[in-house]
């Protein structure tokens, strides 16, 4: 019964609900799985497999007495990000400790109410912050894929890369992931695995851990197009319990997966022509634009001018915003505390301590650019880029309805490649003005490089257009039939 | 109402004058806090009442109480001061172990109110009769209170109590316009009568819920008004700010004490630190706290958890609608329905409770005699002994009562104070009183008549002199209503006392 892990969340649903296989077979199948792979690949930090198989059980009831729900007895990973009642959640920070809430987050809660499986928590970088995942307290994980002939292992990005690895890895059906400037993006781009970012306010973000605020929002990473809908749709719906939360309805976007682009008007954004993009993304953005002219679409330039101003400007606020919302973490209700002689140095031991050298280095930028005299040249004008980074997206949506950009100016990259931190952020550079804007953004597999990886496009759509996401990039993932699998080598 | 008077301190060098502004915090009275759904009930149990928004735990957010919103927008139109349809939360970031969150969420540069002005009415004091003077209000926004931290549980460790972090504050700014101590207490005092009327905030200082921060600085005659004139900051002093002081008396006495430490600097060739300093009410005397240089740098910015609040005409009409009464309209109301003065309407209509009180004992009776035993005689003792209106011995309808004896002859206003005190020391009714120690005032003109004879009989000198001196009946009248136990009517025994003396 291994197959069973191979499944498209789709297909895992109509097997259970036809009772080819009941959810405690198919949990079984993840259990192991995850019990064979996971020293290997290290994508979960937390297991829960005595908590899976009840709730496997419980889901099981369910379809039998007929009241099989959305995600009834399916399997699925979350993010460390996530807080989940009486599950350690540290977002892969020693600062937390052992930190298990009490509570649960508005968008696992949602999952489980829908019949979803926990499988058990996935590795992360620290707070959110990376894009190799290399920052996590628990090390990184392993991509599944690798370059032809190389035994070296590669980050699946971040800082979703847990779930990106256990998704495209077959150790879950599906995870929640988060995205901030890319995480969810990116890493799906690293692994040829699927991933949304919706509007900023879909998705409730009471129980995530926060990095920054006005960038955060949930998502998933999904196998194909069709699971990212699926469970988009599970984790999105207005919360009373976060205040930027949209009271908009829920679309039922798995419907728009097979619409097809006909008529549709892809915008192609000039600036996304970045200097050194290997010559293999650009072919493929130019492969991306032809599928889609085939398939009826009609391509628009488009001009985004200031998308240059984006990288620094998000480096400006993420850290602004983190700056603030990790001050909670000083030892003195929970996670770690290291006991100094004075409260001013236990403050510093324990956040010295708790905290790795990324966070920290973007906790003194962030504190830096909120100074007095210094808010208005960084934080305000920051600010003020994010304006016009999103007046250049209302313009541009009078041409179009939708733009096409790779997801990354990279495909994965070995641990410690990027070790200085500006190379490490300009990965971000296609997927931050989509945070910066609050635009829904999608990564989707389109081909392997020549090296044997995978590479993704990214779909970015007007404000509440998911919809328009999931056309584009369902055609995308039908014109390029992208079915390629790593090589198990774990 | 008399002038403004000017207020000096006398230097070594010459005059100094005070210059002050006040930042009043006012816990906003709710059930809930202004982020979380936790009771702001007072003398809980430690850590009872802390949601997990309160206690900052990992992913949770701020949800606006609106009630707290509406609560602020009531004060600011209580103010007469302009409400803002737009305004924003920021957050303002320090460490410290009863701030959970490392930062408070503030309102820093868009608050929920703008300007205003009240009337403040100060009392007679050091041979000073009444005034009323205006202060501007600058602003007044909402903002989270902290936790607090409990030094004296442990000899080496401190305890923090959650049950306050979180709770709403209004905090009131107003600009430099108030220029004596006692002024200061005055402005205090209006605000506290204010929110208490609107029902905004309890007023209740011993617990804290009112509280003030008072801006000190001192300049030379003449500066003040330059800088009025030019809203140039630089011709005042250097300020200190006195931090959290929930009394009038503490208020009072460190701004003196403030006010002559600066002049003693300021005269030996020194300068004033701006600095924040605490009142010591033991030594009676402020200390530095923090000076500028210690000063947080908060870094400001507006708090990405909360979306801006924004209301329209509707929201604002409706709650101006509701509105009670206010101290000022009130004091207008009595001084036009009971032909009181302003200074009389405005000691009974400082506080809604003691207005209430007022109103019962006056309806239908002499206004102004039930305004001066409501004020001088019950609120006087009331004061001397330190006494809330809650706990006065006498209800209105017994200093009611006692105002019908004196109105209808049954006592004279000097057996009427012997019978209030005696309805202090808990006698019960006043009517109950003077029938017990046979108190009623004596009008039986021949029982007067038999003492003025029997006085007169006894003192034939003075009675010969009184025709040269016609003042010195006054002391005829003093024997007879001595000879009388006090209960001769003081009219009758005048009029027989002019015809048997031949006056």
């Amino acid at each position: 019964m291994t197959d069973l892990t191979k499944l498209t969340l789709a297909a895992a649903l109509d097997g259970l609900s036809a009772k080819a296989f009941s959810s405690r077979e198919l949990t079984e199948a993840f259990i192991k799985e995850i019990e064979a792979s996971n020293d290997t690949l290290n994508a979960y930090v937390v297991k829960t497999p005595e908590k899976a198989l009840a709730m496997a059980d419980a889901a099981d009831a369910k379809i039998a007495a007929g009241e099989a729900r959305a995600l009834e007895g399916a399997p699925l990973g979350v993010k460390d990000l996530y807080c989940t009642k009486d599950v350690r959640t540290t977002a892969c920070s020693n600062i937390l400790g052992e930190f298990t809430p009490t509570y649960e987050s508005t968008v696992t809660q949602q999952l489980w109410d829908r019949g979803a499986v926990m499988l058990g928590k996935l590795n992360m970088d620290e707070f959110a912050m990376g894009s190799s995942n290399e920052t996590s307290r628990f090390g990184p994980p392993a991509n599944p894929w690798r370059r032809e002939g190389s035994n070296q292992n590669l980050t699946p990005g971040g800082s979703s890369g847990g779930s990106a690895a256990a998704v495209a890895a077959d150790l879950c059906l599906g995870a929640t992931a988060s995205d901030t400037g890319g995480s969810i993006r990116q890493p799906a781009s690293f692994t040829g695995t699927v991933g949304i970012k919706p509007t900023y306010g879909r998705a409730s973000r009471y129980g995530m851990v926060a990095f920054a605020s006005s960038l955060d929002q949930a998502g998933p990473i999904a196998k194909t197009v069709e699971d990212s809908a699926i469970l988009l749709e599970a984790m999105c719906g207005h919360d009373a319990k976060d205040s930027t939360s949209l009271p908009e309805p829920v679309p039922a976007w798995r419907e728009s997966v097979k619409q097809g682009v006909k008529g549709m008007k892809i915008g192609i954004p000039k600036e996304y022509r970045v200097d050194n993009m290997p010559d293999e993304i650009e072919a493929l953005w130019t492969q991306g634009v032809k599928w889609l002219e085939e398939q009826g679409a009609e391509i628009v330039d488009v001009s985004l001018p200031h998308t240059k101003y984006a990288l620094p400007a998000y480096y400006i606020v993420a850290p602004a915003e983190a700056s603030s919302n990790l001050a909670r973490y000083d030892g003195m209700r929970y996670g770690t505390r290291v006991q100094g002689d004075n409260l001013v140095n236990t403050y510093e031991g324990t956040r010295s301590e708790g905290f790795g050298a990324e966070v920290q280095r973007r906790l003194m930028i962030g504190t830096y650019v909120l100074s007095s005299g210094y808010y208005d040249a960084y934080y305000l004008r920051a600010q003020k880029v994010r304006t016009k980074i999103l007046n250049d997206f209302i313009e541009a949506y009078e041409k179009c309805d939708a733009l096409l950009t790779p997801t990354c100016p990279s495909a994965a990259f070995a641990y410690g490649e990027k070790a200085d931190p500006v190379q490490m952020y300009l990965n971000d550079i296609f997927t931050v003005t989509a945070n910066l804007a609050g635009l829904p953004g999608i990564s989707v597999p389109a081909a392997l490089d020549s090296q044997g990886l995978p590479l993704g496009l990214q779909v970015i759509g007007k404000a509440l257009d998911e919809a328009s996401c999931f056309r584009v990039a369902g055609a995308i993932e039908e014109a390029a039939g992208f079915v390629a699998k790593p090589q198990k080598w774990w | 109402m008399s002038e403004r008077p000017t207020y000096t301190l006398k230097g070594d060098t010459g005059d100094w004058e005070l210059v002050m502004g006040l930042e009043v915090h006012a816990q906003v009275a709710s059930e809930a806090k202004l982020f979380s759904g936790a009771s702001t009930e007072f003398g809980a149990d430690p850590n009872c009442n802390v949601s997990l928004v309160d206690a900052a735990m990992p992913g949770m957010l701020p949800v606006i109480n609106k009630k707290c919103v509406e609560q602020a927008v009531r004060t600011g139109l209580g103010l007469k001061a302009k409400i803002n349809k737009w305004s924003r939360f920021d957050r303002k970031n320090y460490f410290y172990p009863d701030l959970p969150q490392g930062y408070q969420i503030s309102q820093f540069d868009h608050p929920i109110v703008g300007e205003g002005e009240i009337e403040v009415d100060v009392e007679p004091a050091h041979g000073d009769p009444a005034y009323s003077f205006p202060v501007r209000i600058e602003r007044l926004h909402l903002e989270q209170d902290a936790g607090k931290s409990i030094h004296d549980m442990d000899p080496t460790a401190t305890y923090v109590d959650l049950n306050r972090s979180g709770v709403a504050l209004m905090e009131i700014v107003s600009k430099p316009d108030v220029r004596t101590p006692l002024e200061a207490a005055a402005y205090v005092k209006k605000l506290k009568s204010i929110v208490v009327a609107l029902g905004t905030c309890d007023g209740d200082m011993e617990k804290g819920n009112l509280r003030a921060d008072v801006n000190v600085s001192v300049c030379k005659p003449g500066a003040y008004e330059k800088f009025r004139e030019t809203g140039d900051f630089s011709h005042l002093g250097t300020r200190c700010e006195i931090k959290n002081m929930n009394s009038f008396r503490f208020i009072q006495a460190a701004i003196e004490y403030e006010a002559r430490r600066q002049i003693e600097i300021l005269e030996s060739g020194g300068k004033v630190d701006q600095e924040t300093r605490l009142f010591d009410p033991n030594k009676g005397e402020t200390r530095s706290m923090r000076s500028k240089e210690d000063a947080h740098d908060y870094r400001y910015f507006p708090d990405p958890d909360l979306l801006p609040l924004e209301f329209d005409d509707l929201f604002i009409e409706n709650i101006k609608a509701s509105l009670p009464e206010l101290p000022d309209e009130k004091r207008a109301r009595f001084e036009s329905e009971y032909g009181l003065s302003r200074y009389d309407a405005g000691v009974l209509t400082a506080d809604s409770e003691r207005a209430e009180f007022f109103e019962a004992v006056a309806k239908g009776r002499d206004a102004k005699l039930a305004a001066n035993w409501v004020s001088q005689e019950l609120f006087g003792y009331l004061n001397r002994e330190d006494l809330e209106l809650s706990d006065s011995p006498v209800s209105a309808a017994q200093l009611g009562e006692l105002v019908d004896l004196i109105s209808n002859d049954t006592i004279s206003g000097k057996i009427a104070k012997d019978v209030f005190a005696r309805m202090i020391d808990g006698e019960g009714n006043p009517g109950d009183i003077v029938e017990k120690h046979g108190l009623k005032q004596v009008t039986d003109t021949g029982a007067i008549e038999a003492i003025v004879d029997q006085i007169i009989a006894e003192n034939p000198e003075q009675a010969a002199a009184v025709k040269e001196k016609p003042k010195s009946m006054g002391w005829f009248v003093g024997q007879v209503m001595k000879a009388s136990g006090g209960k001769a009517n003081p009219q009758a025994v005048n009029e027989i006392l002019k015809q048997k003396l031949g006056l």
